[in-house]
């Protein structure tokens, strides 16, 4: 009977008797309660519903990916620290804090919840806010779609942090490999969650994908042709181009996976033809590219920035598209270096391995394409452009140590060593994180009307910077003397120093993390001394500081037309003047409250499933359709904002300016 | 291209006429390998299965340009452009992964501990 109310959830389930967890568990569970109470006094889920929840709008969809992304940072970070801490100890005599079966389920969820639900959510909602801006539309090309993937994201992002407490994560590493992960080696619920959080997460960013595509090619302002398109425009272009192409091969994989857990079948066992190295090969099709997927906004993001704190046009825009297109195609050709011990032979290795070192030449271009730009230019060394000279200078590290992997015979005394954990956390931090961070600097001002305070950004930035050379330079050392990853306990003493040196830099990235949020309170506290009144507080290029900071919903009062690259300067340069009468009311998507719905049914359907609690699953999964298909019938999805009221919108934004 | 050819475009929607053609030609080149197979027209069994894979293949082409309607008009181009890079994706992951996985077969096979000591 209570089998089946609750599946295989029992009391067992919840890890009270681990006291980590637990006490991690009563501080969630604390501040939680704190923030719904907060919420609840000062009334404002009303607000949040109608405003934010239900919105349909790219740039608060954008702002809300930001968070989620930043919330989930913190636990990935604290995943680290944990890490840390433990090969810091853990030596010889001494068995650290975590057991193996902790440690494992530490490892594997701070992978997931960084390049899943830390860098994912940041990338798309940076290219959320700022691509329909930067081509002069209203919104993206499916409003609906938008919140949706947002919500979804969530639901996987939850799911994942609901494993913590309710039962345990997968051991089996980020991708969840098999054999580890079969069910005969995890009969527990850790690959369940992973696999039920990461499809469901999935399919958000598939849809995101599609929508930003079609947005791109079919809603750029007149004139706009795609030669005319921002950097930034371009590398979000390719980044979700390699998101429609590889995203479904993870969910077949995945679905395989699920099916030889759930019904038995034998995708990736040993028996009946099976093969776990399929399961390897099919993660990686889709791992290499979600590595360009990641890093080329952020390419896009630099350019942005070089650009506009040098005062000057990016140098060679064709050369940079061109090395982007080809970056893009490239990354399918190059897969197997993930794998290179598996056993292929020396034709496939050299074959891939020849092909990873190509992928070096238009990524090198594209350094020389920054270096360039900032040459004899009027460079003003403002906090995003720190972030990019220390992009230049960390990246390029991690490029080398990456070309020293491509080396076949290289790798196969590299291969799951941390010196390769060390070159993936050199171009991760010193390239999508670094990247991230100078994003948000940048726009902060168009999203919210204020700068963030430069003090404790520069805390925050050397911080990072700082933190991440003393963090991973010891990795890189005692990976290149042969420490192998996901070691929990080490016997030889003589390794000790590295690894506190390694704790005590990520007790730097923490301040700088720490200094990072308390630039937000800050800012948020002197607003007023640091308001934007202009819209275009750093002297840009680009079209999404032409109109107000914040912009309006409606983002363009009138559709700009677009006569060159760099069109905002051209405006400036021409002194181009915006109407400041002849409003049209704008017709605008209305609010939906569908896909908090649909994404909290898809919740239930991944904790259901990965409980076995059928009941649940199976009215869930009736609820995705019905709600679904019922959507489909809402005829009220448009209004317009009449044209008096654009009108004095916009009066007031020029008032402002003067 | 110009921004008219992007904003004002739209997708051919297809003629009576092409979605017969497209039918009738679905419909032959289905009968033609059921025929093949029941009426054991090829000797060779191996010879029949390529055969079913060709007319599997032009039944392909056959359903993209009558049933998608992919030309290089529609959509300023994109679609085509579209098809082209997802062909060519999805040759290189098939490709790809039928040449790894033979390579590891070869190499990965379990070994008695005679065929160890063999190379």
């Amino acid at each position: 009977m209570l089998t089946t109310i609750f599946g295989r959830l029992s009391l067992e389930s919840f890890p009270i008797h681990e006291p980590i967890v637990l006490g991690t568990f009563i501080g969630v569970a604390i501040l939680g309660v704190a923030l719904l109470g907060a919420v609840t006094y000062f009334r404002l889920w009303g607000y949040l519903w109608s405003e934010w929840f239900t919105s349909v709008d790219h740039k608060k969809i954008g702002i809300m990916y930001m968070i989620l992304g930043i919330v989930m940072l913190l636990r990935g970070f604290a995943d680290a620290l944990m890490m840390r801490l433990q090969q810091a100890i853990a030596f010889g005599g001494s068995d650290g804090y975590l057991n193996a079966h902790h440690y494992d389920q530490i490892f594997s969820a701070h992978g997931t919840i960084m390049i899943f639900f830390v860098a994912i959510p940041l990338v798309v909602g940076i290219i959320n806010y700022v691509m329909p801006l930067q081509i002069g539309a209203r919104d993206v090309a499916f409003p609906f779609l938008n919140n949706l993937s947002f919500w979804l994201t969530v639901a996987g992002a939850a799911l994942v942090m609901v494993s913590l407490f309710v039962g345990e994560f997968s051991r089996a590493g980020w991708l969840n490999y098999v054999p580890v992960a079969n069910l005969q080696n995890s009969p527990d619920t850790g690959p369940d969650y992973y696999l039920w959080a990461l499809q469901i997460a999935g399919i958000g960013t598939l849809l995101s994908g599609i929508n930003m595509v079609v947005t791109l090619l079919k809603m750029r302002a007149p004139g706009m042709s795609m030669m005319k398109m921002p950097v930034f425009c371009w590398t979000a272009l390719c980044s979700n181009v390699l998101v429609i192409a590889i995203f479904p091969v993870l969910t077949a994989a995945f679905a395989m996976l699920m099916l030889d857990r759930y019904v038995g079948t034998d995708f990736f066992t040993n028996d009946l033809g099976g093969n776990p190295m399929m399961y390897w090969n099919l993660v990686w099709i889709w791992g290499h590219p979600e590595v360009y997927v990641l890093v080329l906004p952020v390419f896009g993001i630099f350019s942005e920035i070089t650009s506009t704190f040098s005062g000057k046009p990016l140098f060679g825009y064709s050369s940079m598209v061109y090395a982007t297109v080809v970056i893009t195609i490239l990354s399918f050709l190059v897969w197997l270096h993930h794998f290179f011990t598996m056993g292929s032979g020396a034709s496939v290795n050299s074959f891939f391995g020849i092909a990873t070192m190509v992928i070096s030449i238009p990524t090198g271009a594209k350094i020389f394409n920054w270096l360039f730009t900032m040459y004899r230019g009027r460079i003003r060394f403002e906090l995003p452009m720190m972030w990019v000279v220390a992009f230049l200078l960390t990246f390029t590290v991690g490029g080398m140590t990456g070309v020293l992997l491509a080396v076949p015979p290289a790798d196969f005394v590299l291969h799951n060593s941390l010196f390769l954990v060390a070159h993936f956390h050199n171009v991760i931090i010193g390239g999508v994180v670094f990247g991230l961070f100078a994003g948000m600097t940048y726009w902060f001002p168009k999203a919210f009307g204020f700068r963030l305070d430069p003090f404790w950004g520069k805390v925050s930035f050397w911080g990072w910077v700082i933190g991440y050379w003393v963090a991973w330079t010891p990795i890189y050392v005692v990976g290149l003397m042969g420490t192998t990853r996901r070691v929990r306990h080490f016997d030889d003493p003589s390794l000790q120093i590295w690894f506190v040196i390694a704790l005590i830099g990520a007790a730097i990235i923490l301040v700088g993390i720490l200094a990072f949020i308390i630039q937000i309170a800050v800012s948020i506290k002197n607003r007023e001394a640091l308001r934007d009144t202009t819209g275009d507080p750093w002297d840009a290029r680009t079209l999404e500081w032409s109109i107000s900071s914040p912009p309006p919903a409606y983002n363009f009062a009138f559709t700009p037309i677009v006569h060159t690259l760099d069109t905002w300067h051209d405006m400036k340069e021409r002194g181009a003047k915006t109407p400041a009468s002849g409003y049209r009311a704008i017709h605008m998507p209305r609010n939906t409250g569908a896909g908090v719905i649909l994404s909290g049914l898809a919740l239930a359907l991944g904790f259901a499933m990965v409980w076995y609690i059928w009941w649940l699953a199976a009215v869930s999964a009736v609820g995705l359709f019905v709600v679904a298909i019922g959507h489909t019938f809402n005829y009220n999805r448009d209004y317009h904002i009449p044209a008096d009221e654009v009108a004095a919108g916009e009066a007031a934004r020029l008032a402002v300016e003067g | 291209m110009s921004a008219s050819e992007t904003t004002h475009d739209h997708a051919d929607h297809g003629t009576r006429r092409g979605y017969l053609i497209g039918f009738l030609l679905s419909a032959v080149l289905t009968a033609i390998p059921f025929w093949l197979v029941m009426n054991h027209v090829i000797a060779d069994a191996q010879a029949t299965a390529l055969a079913i894979f060709a007319f599997a293949f032009v039944q392909i082409i056959v359903h993209t340009i009558f049933f998608l309607h992919v030309n290089t008009r529609s959509e300023g181009g994109w679609t085509l452009m579209a098809l082209i890079f997802t062909v060519v994706i999805i040759a290189i992951v098939i490709s790809g992964s039928l040449w790894i996985m033979y390579h590891l077969n070869s190499n990965m096979m379990p070994m008695t501990a005679g065929d160890m000591t063999g190379h």
